[in-house]
């Protein structure tokens, strides 16, 4: 083998100190901007739809979008969407999709409707809706990965077995929970701070924290590995099924979180709860900049999105233009995004 | 004489009727690169499969240092210091070069979350041990940005992590350029260099006669030739070696050279 085959590759000499190892393999035209925006392209693509968006609104039909009603009911609903955004982000991620989470709302909900009503105190109500979609979540979980299912299919087919449940068993009929108004769950997780409701409080604390355990902690690194290479995963020890398992789990928690905080703010559980959430919450995981194949996503991604498709409706209304718009422009938001972050991002194999 | 790192001493293994391997001797010693060749079905993937524990051996024994192991696994190969790089690589190709070279042993402090800048330091120094260092890309880089040699790289750095002696290479330069095999051969020196042991499974001559010490051919299931670098003049003669030793009879005069160079490919 000649010398000069050999690669352009030499140590640094011992002589000169060395920075951190981060600086010391650095390019030199490397800016930290630069770096910022490449590891982050997928987010701020989504950011730049939403900001257009929101722009286009605001010239249609600038007096409604400086009134802050129009804000605070968006404010209100927004979170219970990212409440299962953020997990699907995660499952979608893992290369596998979760369509049973509309049930799994109704279902916690449901079961922390039944504790309220029955007189016990509303945190027993929510620990209880919690436990409920960690298990359904599980349930879901096992079915796909251990009975080896396609997730596509069999959590559709878990979303109408649960929801047909709780429909056969209510009959229809909904619940009205009027105690909860005055409980301490409801001041903490339902009402208004300085005119901001506080659920967006703890849907931001949740997307933080979400995205930390993406991108900062072994679990979303296992799971970014195993919807990236399972094989490659399971050769260097780690258990596939039970991360994928996890992931459900994870979503089922979302769900329950979610579906209690769309009754708190109802006062009224509906056995449809959760219903229109399917369609939406799914549309901002991939409005959000996650691909459909799995290894990759972005959980501030999906935040934005889901913040983007539930200014959609509002925005198209608060514009001036009649609800006939509202799936027209929802259509045309989610093409374009996907159009956008089909250029900003490539697929690596 | 070097200290033996590990042994296995007449290892069989059959499917069913169907023997892969007869009584197979196999050794390296510590900082030693060993080829081992032979052609398709003679039981290298086999051999490795027992060596790296995935595979159990129907009848044999393995020393390491020395010492019997009962009861080998892949967990008791680990425990040996046996890394096994596949030939597929087994890279998560969408994710940083860090996450691959920590796959499934994450450096992780409070409630399992990653200690980052830890694994960027150690990741540094384990691609700076092989010689894997670049302007363009960072321990951070995406791996599907590199090219064939360097993906070898990272499966290399990873394999090396954890105080591995005994880095086994399964066909590691198969289906990459001539600039790109280089490269897995840079590294591949600078583990000797670093005193662990190679062994390089190949079927191109040429890649494995550049760097290893020692040759052993495996036929049909069997050890046909044990020899030093020192005992064999070029390339040319292990081929014909193997030629003689696929097709006994003389076989091997009814091909010319080039021929017979693309059938040891």
């Amino acid at each position: 083998m000649s010398k000069t085959m050999e690669p352009d590759l030499h140590e640094p000499s011992a002589g000169i100190p060395r920075p951190s190892a981060q600086k010391e393999w650095k390019h030199p035209s490397d800016h930290w901007m630069r770096g910022f925006i490449l590891d982050n392209r997928a987010a701020l693509g989504t950011l730049a739809v939403f900001i257009v968006m929101m722009a286009v609104f605001m010239i249609a039909n600038p007096t409604v979008f400086t009134t802050w009603y129009l804000y605070r009911s968006v404010l209100t609903t927004l979170p219970v969407a990212l409440f299962v955004v953020v997990p699907l982000v995660f499952v979608v991620t893992c290369g596998e999709i979760d369509l049973s989470f509309p049930a799994t709302m109704g279902f916690a909900s449901w079961v922390f409707a039944l504790v309220v009503q029955a007189g016990y105190d509303p945190f027993l109500g929510i620990a209880a809706a919690l436990v409920t979609g960690m298990l359904l979540g599980f349930l879901v979980g096992s079915l796909v990965v251990y009975g080896g299912l396609s997730s596509l299919i069999a959590t559709l087919g878990m979303n109408f077995l649960l929801r047909g449940l709780i429909q056969i068993i209510n009959e229809g009929k909904s619940m009205a929970l009027t105690s909860l108004s005055d409980s301490w769950a409801y001041t903490i997780f339902s009402s208004q701070v300085l005119g901001i409701p506080v659920q967006i409080f703890w849907a931001i604390g949740f997307v933080v924290l979400s995205a930390m355990l993406y991108n900062r902690h072994r679990f979303g690194a296992q799971v970014r590995v195993v919807g990236d290479n399972p094989d490659s995963a399971q050769q260097m020890g780690i258990d596939v099924k039970r991360v994928r398992v996890k992931v459900f789990v994870f979503v089922g928690i979302g769900a329950a979180i979610a579906g209690t905080f769309s009754v708190m703010i109802n006062f009224t559980w509906w056995p449809t709860a959760g219903d229109g959430y399917l369609l939406p919450v799914l549309a901002s995981v991939f409005v959000g900049g996650t691909p459909t194949w799995g290894g990759i996503g972005t959980v501030v991604g999906g935040a934005i999105g889901a913040v983007t498709v539930s200014f959609i409706q509002t925005g198209v209304v608060a514009a001036g233009l009649s609800g006939f718009y509202v799936q027209f422009f929802n259509g045309l938001i989610i093409i374009l995004s996907l159009l956008g972050h089909k250029w900003n991002q490539a697929r690596y194999r | 004489m070097a200290e033996r790192l590990i042994e296995l001493r007449d290892i069989s293994k059959s499917y069913g009727q169907v023997y892969a391997l007869g009584g197979v001797n196999l050794s390296v010693d510590r900082g030693e690169v060993v080829g081992l060749l032979g052609d398709n079905g003679a039981g290298k993937s086999t051999l490795i499969k027992i060596l790296s524990g995935v595979v159990k051996p129907t009848s044999g024994e393995i020393l390491v240092r020395g010492k019997p192991v009962t009861g080998w696994s892949a967990a008791r190969s680990r425990e040996a210091g046996i890394e096994t790089v596949f030939q597929d690589r087994a890279l998560a190709v969408q994710q940083t070069i860090v996450r691959n070279i920590f796959m499934g042993r994450e450096l992780t402090g409070f409630m399992g979350f990653l200690r980052v800048n830890n694994e960027i330091e150690e990741a540094s120094r384990l691609m700076r041990e092989i010689g894997f260092t670049s302007k363009v890309f960072t321990p951070q880089s995406i791996v599907g940005q590199l090219s064939g040699g360097e993906r070898q790289g990272v499966a290399i750095a990873r394999a090396i992590y954890k105080q591995a002696e005994l880095i086994v290479l399964d066909e590691p330069t198969t289906a990459l350029s001539l600039t790109e095999t280089a490269k897995v051969f840079h590294f591949v020196r600078q583990v000797r260099a670093s005193g662990r042991s190679i062994l390089f499974i190949g079927h191109n001559i040429h890649h494995v006669f550049d760097i290893a010490d020692r040759f052993v051919v495996l036929d049909r299931g069997k050890v046909a030739l044990t020899t030093d670098r020192s005992e064999v003049k070029s390339a040319e003669d292990l081929i014909n070696f193997m030629e003689e030793v696929a097709h006994p009879g003389g076989l091997a005069g009814l091909h010319d050279a080039g021929d017979a160079e693309q059938r040891a490919r």
